[in-house]
């Protein structure tokens, strides 16, 4: 069996409650193929208060194997360094401690959404609660642990970033782990595994032929490419929410708002209004990653002048006006 | 007279430690504490005021949508801005399925596993709890997690995913639905309410809302063994265990008010007591006192609109991040049990004037509140029009201040914004359990759960005691909502 405890900081709970909504296998049956053995979990163990601490000391004391250590919610530092913004109940003793020296028994650290990994959104403004990673501070390697960590398998914080995380990257993640198949290749130059950091957002949107012929929406709820005008980073974002939609068939883009790109660090403070895309000279800022600005600029304005009628009227509507038609339409 | 301090407490949402005064095998005094601050309210100052829906939802993963809600009615108000109907169908139909799927976690995920705990190891009932209902072994946990997960279905039809959607707006939703979602949730709805019927309830949920009195509640649970439905068994503890003799509080009940559709909501707004006696909502009259929180900056207390969030450990009286909000001086206590009495549905009335807010009938108020609203939502998405309008568009003004008031699963949760020069200004958020679990006033007065605690039993050597933690659970409290 492979023990894992969960603890939670500064954050939410959010990638817990979606964590739950694991499907085809449930969480359950996953921890089961994964030969999980789930010492504590905030919201689904049955040890309240002294309990905890006994577990808790017993695995500081190396007393218990810690397999795995999943930390959820971003290190509140603050205040001076002190960690008082959150002390653990009961404990007398802040959650940094905690995890500093539960993270130094861990065979794997797991931080669980971007909070964890680069402090996300509890760090955003300015960042009053000192709030981190684990060991990214920002874009920063460093955080709570500092960028020379490695848990006893010898790697470093694997960062599951989202805000809030798919079920399955957890799933899987933690599968991998448990099969022992886990490995530095496996996560790219920010600690998110690569299983799902190696797609786009972009990839499978169902929006792509406004995209392809750059019909865009100009306001919420219309159909069209959100990049243009409504600040979705899509194309840019490191994930695959719309290969493998969340809540059945959903996904940021298809409920009709712009991706944020929350698997970033800092995705929590855009240069610019999180739903507006940031333009210079009428050309948005932020286009493709990887692609010659020159060329995007050359092949939009070819594809925006080859529109179809029926993508640029549907592109602005709620809802479907002109459906796809072997007519050709005259304008 | 002893003390002991208590905490972690799980299966509540967020962290939280109580520390408790214990004499004759009693709870003597109470202080909750909600352990972690995280500054939402200072990381809105200065931000654009459409941002706020971005970063309010995160504020809490399990009432996420709510916080939304709360956020994009604040933001309506500044805009001085309607909903079409189907924005208005769909908005209810989203916070629903999260106060919904709430409620069933709390019973399934957080309250019940309580009872199979091995304190209760020689009760009759045992075997029979335990093996549905221990944390993560009992059938109770494998059941209703891929009920849970196939019910936030709709969430990916209507706002993308759960937690943390941006479709609500504040003129409506940017999700219009098509006919086939439409047909799709419809099904969903169905699948759910079969789950209800069959495991939660053993009866339809036209019968178990029509219930009008206790004497009418215990004829219905005597009708079948007390083992056949979930409802049933937690009927049959409450009895054997006297959960309506457990965590009295002040009897005093608010409600925002919930689910507005054409003018008006399916859950009226008010203030009650026990007793039934009912007087309108004051919003003006709420304030936020500081007194005992790890906080600075306000001499009294002050209604959110010029409320200010400034944390300082050099409070010598504080104990807790919270906040205590009052109305008209008064502790509040809210939740589905007082959304129900202010709706004045006849079942909470009757059990209200026998016993007062309590361990069972806070539960039962949950429960309750399933069983009406599922019907409700099959209601919103067949009223659901494709070809209508879901979302309409204003303009912020540069000057504006807007509220946003609405209920989550927990209770009453208000949003006060302030726009100045094109900026949030001021954001202040007063959630259900900064209401329920609030520390003591500058009068010195508990806060809802703080006297709840009072009196609980304490067994002989008991660390974490049974019965604070039922007290505490029966407010399904959420911490992270609380400081935020």
């Amino acid at each position: 069996m492979v023990n894992l405890l969960w603890l939670q900081s500064g954050g939410c709970g959010g990638c817990s409650m979606s964590m739950l909504n694991a499907e085809a296998p449930d969480l359950l049956t996953s921890f089961d193929a994964a030969g999980i053995n789930l010492l504590w979990h905030p919201s689904l163990s049955e040890q309240s208060g002294a309990e905890v601490i006994d577990l808790l000391q017993q695995l500081v004391a190396g007393d218990i194997p810690l397999d795995i250590l999943c930390i959820e919610g971003s290190m509140l530092m603050g205040p001076m360094g002190t960690g008082r913004f959150h002390v653990m109940g009961g404990t007398g003793v802040p959650m940094i401690d905690w995890v500093r020296q539960l993270a130094a028994r861990a065979k794997h650290t797991v931080a669980v959404g971007s909070c964890a990994a680069y402090g996300g959104i509890s760090a955003a403004g300015e960042n009053i609660t000192e709030a981190t990673g684990l060991q990214f501070d920002g874009e920063l390697s460093g955080g709570l642990l500092g960028a020379s960590y490695r848990s006893g398998s010898g790697q470093g914080v694997v960062n599951i970033a989202g805000c809030p995380t798919h079920p399955n990257w957890i799933t899987e993640t933690l599968l991998q782990i448990a099969l022992g198949e886990f490995s530095a290749e496996q996560v790219d130059n920010l600690g998110r595994p690569r299983s799902y950091a190696d797609h786009l957002v972009h990839h499978g949107c169902s929006r792509n032929e406004y995209y392809e012929y750059k019909a865009s929406a100009e306001l919420p709820g219309e159909q069209g490419c959100m990049m243009e005008n409504m600040g979705c980073l899509g194309t840019q974002a490191h994930a695959d929410c719309n290969i493998r939609p969340w809540n059945g068939e959903g996904s940021c883009t298809r409920g009709g708002y712009a991706c944020i790109n929350c698997t970033a660090p800092e995705f929590e403070e855009p240069t610019y209004a999180f739903t507006k895309t940031r333009k210079i000279a009428g050309i948005p800022v932020g286009l493709p990653t990887d692609m010659p600005k020159a060329w995007f600029v050359a092949l939009a304005s070819l594809s925006k002048a080859a529109t179809p009628e029926r993508l640029k009227v549907n592109a602005t509507s709620e809802r479907i006006i002109y459906p796809p038609s072997r007519q050709k339409v005259d304008k | 007279m002893s003390r002991i301090l208590v905490g972690p407490f799980n299966r509540v949402e967020g962290d939280l430690e109580i520390a408790l005064e214990i004499s004759n095998g009693q709870v003597e005094s109470a202080q909750v504490n909600s352990t972690m601050y995280r500054g939402f309210e200072q990381i809105l100052q200065g931000k654009k005021p459409m941002d706020a829906l971005v970063y309010t939802p995160r504020i809490c993963g399990i009432c996420s949508v709510s916080q939304s809600v709360a956020s994009a009615y604040a933001l309506a108000d500044a805009m001085q801005l309607g909903m079409p109907l189907n924005g208005e169908r769909c908005i209810n139909l989203i916070l629903a399925n999260e106060n919904m799927a709430d409620l069933l976690t709390h019973f399934y995920l957080f309250f019940m596993p309580d009872f199979a705990r091995s304190v209760y190891a020689t009760q009759p009932w045992y075997d029979q709890v335990q093996a549905r209902f221990q944390a993560v072994k009992g059938d109770a946990c494998r059941d209703v997690l891929p009920a849970r997960a196939e019910f936030l279905h709709l969430m990916g039809l209507l706002a993308g995913k759960w937690p943390h959607s941006l479709s609500i707006q504040p003129g409506g939703t940017a999700k219009s639905i098509e006919a086939h979602e439409r047909l799709g949730m419809l099904g969903i709805l169905a699948g759910f309410r079969r789950f209800l019927e069959r495991r939660l309830f053993g009866d339809s949920l036209e019968v178990i809302s029509q219930l009008k009195s206790e004497s009418e509640l215990q004829q219905w649970a005597s009708e079948k063994e007390w083992k056949s439905s979930d409802l049933r068994i937690f009927l049959h503890l409450s009895q054997q265990l006297q959960l309506d003799q457990m965590g009295r509080a002040t009897d005093q009940f608010m409600s925002y008010g919930n689910y507005l559709l054409d003018g008006e909501r399916l859950f009226r707004p008010g203030v009650v007591d026990a007793q039934g006696q009912r007087r309108p909502l004051d919003s003006q009259q709420i304030t936020e006192d500081i007194s005992h929180a790890w906080l600075s900056g306000q001499q009294q207390p002050q209604h959110p609109e010029l409320g200010v969030t400034q944390p300082s450990l050099d409070n010598e009286r504080g104990y807790s991040w919270c906040k205590a909000p009052r109305l008209a001086g008064q502790v509040m206590e809210t939740g589905a049990l007082a959304r129900q009495l202010s709706n004045g549905h006849p079942l909470m009335m009757d059990l209200a004037a026998r016993s007062g807010a309590n361990v069972q009938n806070r539960m039962l108020g949950r429960l309750l509140e399933l069983a009406i609203v599922v019907p409700q939502m099959e209601q919103w998405a067949r009223q659901i029009d494709p070809l209508d309008r879901f979302c309409v568009h204003g303009t912020l003004p540069d000057y504006a201040d807007g509220v946003g008031m609405i209920e989550a699963a927990r209770g009453s949760l208000g949003h006060w914004l302030s726009i100045r020069e094109g900026k949030i200004s001021n954001y202040q958020i007063i959630a259900p359990t900064t209401w329920n679990f609030s520390p003591r006033d500058q009068h010195g007065t508990p806060g809802a759960l703080e006297q709840a605690l009072q009196g609980a039993a304490v067994l002989e050597g008991e660390e974490t005691p049974i019965a604070v933690q039922h007290i505490v659970r029966s407010f399904d409290p959420c911490v992270v909502c609380t400081v935020h």
